[in-house]
């Protein structure tokens, strides 16, 4: 019987000076996910991005619970987002997005 | 219990004290509960002071450090002498395989760290481990050039680190995983670091645990040391007096 794939979601903060776009930031991620572990590598992550608010700096993004790692350690070698200094970092991980969502005490 | 985080090896300029504070601050805010600073050699007590000053504003422990680059193992002995009872913890940076071998056999060094880029200085092979594991150094992994790097020059170092960190676990080598920086962007969550340490094969609690329980007991027993009391492991005075 085919297995039910576990989810994982990942509560990201962006530390950047100027707010960055949905667009460069999935890219910056995505680059990041294939510089790291190539294109199969960056396959298997399944990084999709959930909820993204460009005024505060947080992200949303899921994955498979087996690549939480591979996923953090690739977000963490992020140093700049579309030629300009930024870090992302990990605040929470959690099962489902409404329990992310009270962890990290945020409302939407 | 909750654990403590320790990030060893901040690298701040001492003389830019509103970059410190940046830097510091940034650490406090990521989960650190303590910060090794890198002082110089010679750092007085005006400078100790103003770091730990900045290190109480931000509500993180202060960690006094000294990293030392000998050329040969006179030198390594000499610097040793002067600097041991002055500083918390003593990392030694081995450009030299005599200054390897003589690093990880000497009981006052802490943390033993390799030239990050040039792969045929870094001698910390299975001799080198071994005598590591009869004292007490430790084995420090900067991750700065993690994310400095990119392509070729980062794959060798992770295959270097691959490696290492293979012979260090065999040895019983303690890990300890830093940042190695100057700047604020390139400081990392603990759970971030855990993380980077899984790409040189660094299981997820090893990896929490080279931020946390091997840098505080490199801590946590260099302060016993320097303690007024301290005798030698094990015996300290308790009481001084004509009754004893």
């Amino acid at each position: 019987m085919l297995k039910r794939m576990r989810r994982r979601y990942l509560g990201l903060a962006l530390d950047s000076e100027q707010p960055v776009p949905r667009e460069k930031f999935i890219d910056a991620a995505w680059a990041a996910i294939t510089r790291l572990y190539g294109e199969c590598g960056a396959s298997k992550a399944d990084l999709r991005l959930i909820d993204y608010d460009e005024e505060e700096g947080l992200a949303i993004v899921r994955t498979g619970h087996t690549e939480v790692e591979m996923v953090r350690a690739a977000l963490a070698t992020v140093t700049k987002i579309a030629d300009k200094p930024a870090a992302v970092h990990v605040q929470r991980v959690s099962g489902t997005i409404r329990a992310l969502k009270e962890k990290t005490g945020r409302r939407r | 219990m909750k654990r403590k985080y320790v990030d060893l090896h901040l690298c701040p300029n001492i003389q830019d004290a509103e970059g410190t504070r940046c830097l510091v601050d940034k650490a406090s805010a990521l989960g650190y509960d303590a910060v090794g600073i890198a002082l110089p050699v010679g750092a007085g007590e005006k400078e100790r002071w103003l770091v730990q000053s900045i290190c109480d504003a931000a509500d993180v422990e202060m960690v006094s450090r000294v990293d030392l680059r000998p050329r040969t193992p006179d030198e390594l002995l000499a610097l040793l002498r002067r600097v041991r009872r002055r500083f918390e913890v003593v990392a030694v940076m081995c450009e030299s395989k005599t200054v390897a071998r003589q690093a990880a056999k000497d009981r006052r060094v802490d943390l033993l760290g390799f030239p990050q880029l040039d792969f045929r200085r870094r001698f910390f092979d299975r001799a080198e481990a071994e005598l590591a594991s009869g004292c007490s150094a430790s084995l420090e992994v900067d991750v700065q050039p993690l994310l400095m790097l990119e392509g070729t020059p980062r794959i060798r170092l992770l295959s270097n680190l691959r490696r290492e960190t293979t012979i260090a676990t065999g040895f019983h080598v303690p890990i300890v995983l830093s940042s190695g920086t100057c700047n604020a962007n390139l400081l990392r969550r603990p759970a971030d670091m855990a993380a980077l340490g899984s790409l040189f094969h660094l299981v997820s609690s090893a990896g929490l645990e080279a931020v946390s329980k091997a840098p505080l007991g490199i801590v946590e027993r260099n302060r016993q040391k320097l303690g007024a009391g301290f005798v030698a492991p094990g015996i300290w005075v308790v009481r001084r007096g004509k009754d004893c």
